[in-house]
This record gives structure tokens, sequence and C-alpha cells, in this order.
């Protein structure tokens, strides 16, 4: 399978790629110089290939269990087999997609060229990840490949101790890419320690590299309990040790707790690098100075510390403590606030600004649309009374799917837009970019706004059969998610067509101050010829357009500097 | 102005016992606050979000970019205006918190004086235990009466959801997990599982069935009336697996902590002191009311009464059924 041994662009395209000079596309040739690659953007390149892969997996589960419940009772499948969809189409989106997502292809990438460096601190810890990452895959593969699994991503004993599904590959699996997960963090934690280049104090890094910071310091700290939980279950199926299940002395909701311990703050592992690159996109569109960058930062750091400290509220209904509840709910509210900042200053940045609609940016603007229903959605849920009455229904699915599909994914695909040209040297077609974002757009919205409907009138999540008054609503979503897929056959068209014929892309095409523009579009393989000094990265006078072929350059010599 | 979004917003409640614009109908006494709650936070959310999309459509429009234009500079930060938006949302949040928490305290604090319920929840059924021992699969309530459940499950975890009441509470093996509510408004409400369970999860489904005032009694009585539609022998053998009989007395001839029901009926039977009597139906009516009275040899004294707890056609249903255990492998029984 293509996800498990991601090709390269193929030779053909490598060489077709390579503008003129050296780049790191065409450096070296051969499989082999792609599997063993230190180099951080090759690196950075599989794993987007990998991740794609999984995106597509993860995406077909979708389709099918959207197309499942286009009528109550059997559409296309049996019982059993839905069950087993949605927990890979959750699984496969989780683990493969949306956690590495953002800081392991764009963060990869991007990072070390921010610095103005030639590679992450730790180039082997870095090849390494990528390994377990395809390791971690198989192992689910496998899982898929022998009968699925049947418990929801989250794994609930003692169902999952009991099922007769593959629990033990998919477990093991995620076990592994929790390690891949955390030498990425491991690694980006050292970087921008040590490898920060002149002129760049903490407070003067690009809001990604904030965002990442804060991502990394989840995955490090939260992960290695993911880990430890995946492997007292299996030890429990394997040898009868009595830790979840009652029925051998063990306590369910143990394993809710440690469970939810990772699994919450890993919401922020997949959202704040989402925030970073709308911190980006925003300024540079806008062609302003980020506002109150100091706050932006702080509220990613803020998040990342909150974030351990609410994993209780996935948890109001299973009979914890009404103290329990009462801390955890309060908690919840205060980790709001860093978001709603966030998005006030992304508006402020707008402000009197000069606004172009480029790919990229229609995707930041979709962004503070969904999330902003995304967050404020998670007020009903924060809020326990009303989450008594909307846990475990479709309006928690929705909730969900606008944060970490019309938060992560969209701001994924914003940055792939966006960075996309640094890539691979190309551009890509605007208005076919545009169109499959207002695909997206749409059919995302009809896909999930009508669930928050479903939900609030009472429909339960991971519900095979439905009563028929639901009908209506089940089959407009069912249509959003084809609209939605349509949206992605468009994006594969243009960026494929973009890989082998698509216009040269200039250093810096979109005019923005950040040291990855400063050099070539592909980087050559040692990045930077010269040792780069940083300016601020939002003073956005230190460029100027000269034309579209040539890009933006310097504004004079040496600025910046 | 949360009051006055409230105001507005609360037209959109509608009246109890219908559906609002995106609540289920309202039939318990906890509904009300919820759905007040839910208003509350939807009109602040309304607001919020109509706030950030139209200052951003706005801006958008009136900065777009325009040709010999540049962008203007502004300030790069004003703290003034940070701590403001951060404070009002911090506010905010904190009021919907504490609306949330005064309403959970009133969903899961149950009046003293609560009818019990016990609910059994299993892969993939609910079954509903009254005090007098009658199980049905539906929930059976009184209009008016707060009613408590007490709930255990026999395999993985489930969830008690029923939308009218807004109540939901997982069932979890190896604890008891407590609800409660006191239904409004009589008539026939759904109740879901709402914890993924398997197979057959969207289908673990039942029935919440409020009662008018006074009907419930006599449903109960009528419904623990097993002889109105099943024989004796068939509802003694209900009572036999339901009651708890089968766990001391087997129908095998095994032996159990009491003695085996296989050929017992009509038959001698050596008691503790030595006599020696027949089985017969008075022997098995006192036995079942006053178990201590006369012990079969060799076992010990360590039935519990049914005094109270099994009418007298339960009794009688249950004599029938020994007598069915004691005839010939097709029961004909003594007549």
């Amino acid at each position: 399978m293509t996800s498990v041994n991601p090709p390269p662009p193929g030779e053909g395209a490598a060489a077709a790629l390579a503008v003129g000079g050296d780049s790191y596309l065409s450096h070296a040739k051969g499989l082999r110089s792609w599997i063993f690659t230190l180099d951080h953007k090759r690196i950075g390149v599989m794993y987007l290939v990998a991740v794609l892969t999984s995106f597509f997996l993860g995406g077909v589960f979708a389709l099918l269990v959207r197309t499942e419940l286009w009528t109550p009772g059997r559409t296309i499948v049996s019982a059993d087999t839905y069950n087993k969809l949605f927990t890979l189409h959750g699984a496969v989106m989780i683990f493969l997609v949306l956690i590495p997502s953002i800081p392991a292809t764009i963060g990869n990438f991007v990072l070390p060229l921010m610095l103005g460096a030639k590679d992450v601190a730790l180039p082997r810890l870095n090849l390494a990840s990528f390994h377990l990452y395809v390791v971690g895959a198989v192992f689910l593969l496998a899982a898929i490949l022998t009968g699925g699994v049947d418990t929801g991503w989250t794994f609930y004993t003692p169902y999952s101790v009991t099922t007769g599904t593959s629990v033990i590959l998919t477990t093991l699996g995620a076990f592994i890419l929790g390690f891949s997960s955390i030498f990425t963090g491991l690694n980006f934690i050292v970087t921008l320690h040590k490898m920060r280049p002149k002129g760049m104090s903490w407070f003067r890094m690009p809001l990604l590299l904030w965002s990442l910071y804060a991502t990394a310091i989840i995955q490090v700290l939260a992960t290695p309990v993911l880990g430890i939980t995946l492997l007292l279950l299996v030890a429990e199926r394997t040898l009868g040790i009595g830790i979840f299940n009652p029925a051998l002395g063990g306590d369910p909701l143990l394993f809710q707790h440690f469970f939810w311990f990772y699994s919450h703050p890993a919401v922020y592992i997949m959202i704040l690098p989402a925030m970073g690159i709308e911190s980006e996109l925003i300024s540079v569109f806008s062609r302003k100075h980020i506002f109150g960058y100091n706050f932006i930062a702080y509220s990613s750091i803020a998040i990342a510390v909150f974030g351990f400290l609410v994993w209780g509220h996935h948890m109001f209904v299973s009979g914890q403590s009404g103290l329990a509840n009462m801390i955890f709910s309060l908690l919840t509210f205060s980790v709001a606030i860093p978001s709603a900042v966030k998005v006030f200053n992304w508006l402020a940045t707008m402000y009197k600004g000069s606004i172009r609609f480029d790919t990229p940016m229609l995707y930041a603007l979709a962004f503070i649309f969904l999330f902003a229903i995304g967050g404020l959605t998670g007020l009903f849920l924060g809020a326990l009374a009303t989450d008594v009455h909307l846990h475990d229904t479709y309006f928690v699915v929705a909730h969900f799917h606008y944060t970490m599909f019309g938060g992560t994914v969209i701001a994924f695909l914003g940055g792939l837009h966006y960075w996309w040209p640094k890539f691979f040297g190309r551009r890509y077609s605007e208005r076919w970019g545009k169109i499959a974002a207002l695909l997206v757009f749409v059919g995302f919205n009809l896909t999930f706004f009508t669930q928050f409907v479903m939900g609030s009138h009472g429909m339960p999540r991971r519900y095979y059969n439905y009563l028929p008054q639901f009908t209506p609503y089940h089959q407009a979503s069912t249509i959003g998610s084809y609209i939605l897929a349509l949206g992605f056959f468009v994006m594969a068209g243009y960026l494929a067509h973009s890989l082998i014929k698509g216009e040269r892309a200039p250093a810096n095409p979109w005019g923005a101050a950040t040291l990855e523009w400063r050099t070539s579009s592909p980087p050559p393989y040692y990045n930077f010829e010269h040792e780069m000094t940083a300016g601020d990265p939002y003073d956005l006078d230190t460029v100027r357009f000269v034309s579209r072929a040539e890009g933006w350059v310097p504004a004079t010599e040496g600025a910046g500097s | 102005m949360t009051t006055l979004l409230h105001c507005a917003l609360l037209a959109l409640t509608a009246a109890p016992g219908k559906p609002s614009f995106l609540m289920p109908r309202e039939a318990s006494t906890v509904a009300g606050e919820v759905d007040h709650l839910f208003y509350l936070v939807l009109g602040i959310s309304a607001f919020f979000f109509l706030l950030v999309v139209g200052i951003m459509l706005y801006f958008v429009i009136r900065y777009r970019y325009r040709e010999g234009v540049a962008a203007e500079k502004t300030a790069t930060h004003n703290t003034a205006l940070e701590v403001t938006w951060t404070v009002i949302p911090l506010t905010l949040a904190l009021v919907i918190f504490a609306y949330g928490f005064k309403g959970f305290i009133d969903i899961v604090t149950p009046p003293a004086n609560a009818y019990e319920v016990l609910v059994t929840a299993q892969k993939w059924s609910w079954q509903f235990t009254y005090p007098n021992g009658y199980v049905d699969k539906d929930l059976h309530v009184p209009v008016n009466r707060p009613v408590r459940l007490v709930m255990q499950s026999q395999d993985v975890i489930h969830s008690l959801y029923v939308p009218a009441f807004r109540i939901k509470r997982d069932v979890v093996p190896g604890r008891y997990n407590k609800a409660w509510f006191q239904a409004t408004t009589p008539g026939e409400y759904q109740l879901f599982c709402a914890e993924y369970c398997g197979t057959g999860h969207s289908t673990m489904l039942a029935k919440v069935i409020v009662h008018r005032p006074g009907g419930f009694d006599t449903w109960l009585a009528d419904a623990s009336n097993l002889l109105k539609t099943m024989s004796p022998v068939d509802a003694g053998r209900h009572l036999y697996t339901v009651r708890g009989c089968a766990q001391c007395h087997s129908i095998d001839g095994s032996g159990k902590t009491g003695p085996t029901f296989k050929g017992f009926f009509g038959h001698k039977v050596v008691l503790s002191t030595g006599q020696a009597i027949t089985a017969d139906e008075d022997y098995v009516r006192e036995s079942i009311l006053d178990p201590q009275a006369k012990v079969v040899a060799g076992f010990e004294p360590v039935m519990p009464t049914f005094q109270g707890r099994l009418t007298n056609e339960d009794i009688t249903s249950i004599i029938q059924y020994l007598k069915s255990l004691s005839a010939g492998p097709k029961g004909g029984g003594g007549k």
C-alpha cells in the first residue's frame, strides 16, 4: 500500500522540479536517497505524502459511514461493518492524520527554514520519527486487513478487552505512532532552544514556531501516558491482569481518566499548529504586522498548560464525583479564553490592511468562521447542565469536526497552499484553488451543521440505526460529505497538475518577511548560502514586489538585518 | 446585554410539552432549566459569532486590496484593548459555568421521597425492576413524582439517555450509578443507550411511559399479575427465574444452597427435626412465607421470607410450576 511506502514524487517529477540549479529535490536520486535521507525537507515531503494518503483512506471510511446513514437500518453494510468503519475513520484520522498533520509535514519542512538553519537539531531522530510512523501505519493497516476493529477510536474498557476484533494490533499501532510524535516534539524543542539565528530572541520568533513549541511540550509530556495506558490494555487482554475490567477487579473509569489525560491535550496538539499557521497567513495576506504578538504567543503556552487540566470534561456523565465535575467544568472555561483572544487579535491584524484573497487566505478566513463555531459550541459542552443532554450525541460529533476539520484541516490546507511553492517550486492554479476552497467550505458546513441540530434533538452518536425523524438531517449531511469529497478531488487534480506543469515560483511569491522565503523555491539542499540574521518576522516593509516571475525581494540590501 | 439577548431568544423556547427550535419537548422538572441555559449560551454564541464574522466580512470588503493603495500602519498592540477582550469573554464564561453547575446539581440531586426503580443494562436491552419485583423492558413511571434509578450493567458500559427529560447517565459495570427525574407530562418518551456498546447499540432502545395521576399503581398491579397473560405454570417459571428462586434451588436435581425442585413436589421429605412430611401445597406456601418453620434436613436455615413480596397468585403459580417439575416428562400433574 502506498501509505506504507510513500513513494517520492517520482524520478521524473523530481527532475522536472529542479529549477535551474541544485535543489533538495534533485540533490540525490533513487529511492534510497529518500527513505534514508536526513534532510528535514525530504522527511517533510515523505510525511506529507504519507499523511495525505492516510487522509484519503480515512476519508473513504467517512464517506462509507455517511452513505450507510442515508437510511435508517441497512443501506450498504451490516451493523458490525458500520461499527468498524467509524472506528477506523476515527483512528486513522486522529493518529495518522491530525496528530502529525501540521508539525510533521509543514513543521518539519518550514521550522528549520524559519530559523535560517541547515536542519533540525537531531536529523537522525527526525528520520526515526518518520520510520516509526510508517511502522505504526503498517500495524493499523494490518489491523484493518485482519478484520478491523470496532471499539471506537477511544478504546473504552471493558468493551475493548472483550470484543473479538483486532484491538491489540490497533493499540500497538497507536503506541508506536505515539513515539513517532514524541520524537518530532523533542526535536522541535531542542531545535528551537539551540538553533535560533542571530537576532531571533524568543519574542521575535514567527508565531508558527511558538505554537509548534507549545505543541511539542504537549507531545513530549502527554503522549507517554497514552503509551502506558495502551500497554496496560494489551496486558489486560493478553494476560488477564485486572486493571480496567471490573470482571477482573479493575476499574473502567480509570481507563477513561488515563485515556483523556492524553487525548484531551492531544486536541491541542492538533489545533495549536493550526493557530500558528493562521497567524502567519492573516498577517501576510493583509500586508499588516500581526496585532498583539505577545498575547498570541502567551496564549499558545496558556492553552498548552490549561489543556492538561481539563480531561475530566469528557466524563461528566460517567459517574465521576460532582466536585470533580465542577472543577473540570471551571477549568474548561478557562481554556476557552486564550483561543478567543487569538481570534480577536487576528481580526485586529486585518484592520486597515490591504487584503488579498489568494487561496491560502481563503482558508485562513474560513478558519475564523468555522473555528468560531467550533469554539463557541464548546461552551454548551463545557457547561455541566447542557452537557448532560448533549454528551454522546451528534452535537459533540459536529463540535469536534468544526474544531478538528474546520480548524486543523482547514489551516493545514491553508498552510499547504501557502508553502506549496516553497515545497515544490511551482505555483498551482489559483482559479481551481478557489473553486476547491468553496466546495470544501460549503460541503463541510452542510455535512456538519445539520449534525448540531440532530444532536440537540437527541440523536446519539455511533448509531447504525436511527429514528425516522432524523432522516432528513442525515441525508443533508451525507450530501454535504459528497460535496466535500468533490472539493478534495478537484484539489488533488490541480495540485498534481502543478507538480508537473505548474508555473515556476519565485523565492518569495507572497511577500512574507520570515526567513524561509529568503531562499530559493524549492530550497537548495543546504537551505541557505549565508548565515541568516533575523529581524521582526512581521515587518512586511522589509520586502517589495518586483514582478510575478521574480516575486518579492528584500526592500534594501541587508533589510531586516 | 446578556439579559436582552436572553429575552429575545426566549421566544424560541416553545411551550412545555412541544419541541422547541433546537430541543426536544420538555417533559421533566429540570428540562426547563437546562433549555434556559441552552438558549442563553446560544444567544451569547450567536452574538459573538456575528460579531467576529461581521467584523471579518466588513474588514475584507472595506480593506480589500486595491491597486496603488497600501496597507496603513496601525498600532501593533494595545494592552487596554487586549485586556478588555480577555476579561469580557472570561466573565461571560464564568457566568455560563455557574448556571451550568447549578443546573447540574439539580439534575443529580434527587429529593428524599423518590420512587426507586432498579435498572439493569446488558447487550442490548434494558430491564427495569420495580419495588414489588416486577420486571419490565420499558420504564413506567408516575407523573409528578420523583423517580430515582439505581443502575448497574451486566457487561460493558452503557448510558441511559432520555432526551425529553434532559438526563443521561452512564451505566458502568462494577458500580452503581444513579439518576433521577420527575416527569411533568404524561405520555410516551424515547429512551436511548448513549454509550457505544457494540453490534446492537443503536437498537438498545426502550420507552418511558409516564402514567396519569393514579394510573401508575393500577398499571403496576395489573402488569405484575402475570396470570392475566400466561398459564400458572409459565407464570411460576417466570417468577422462579426473576425472583431469585433459581439462585438456590435447581430444577435438574443438582445440589445448591436449597433442595432441588426436581421431583420435589408431592414427595416425602425429611425435615431437620427428623420428622417426615409430604411436600404439598400448604408446605410450599408455608416455606415461602416462613422459610425457617420447616427446614429440609441437610440444609441451613438461610432462606429469606417472601412475606409481602409475593402475592397469593404468585405463590399459587410457583406451586403449579413445582408440580410440573414433579410430573412425568410431559407434565400432566396429579389431576
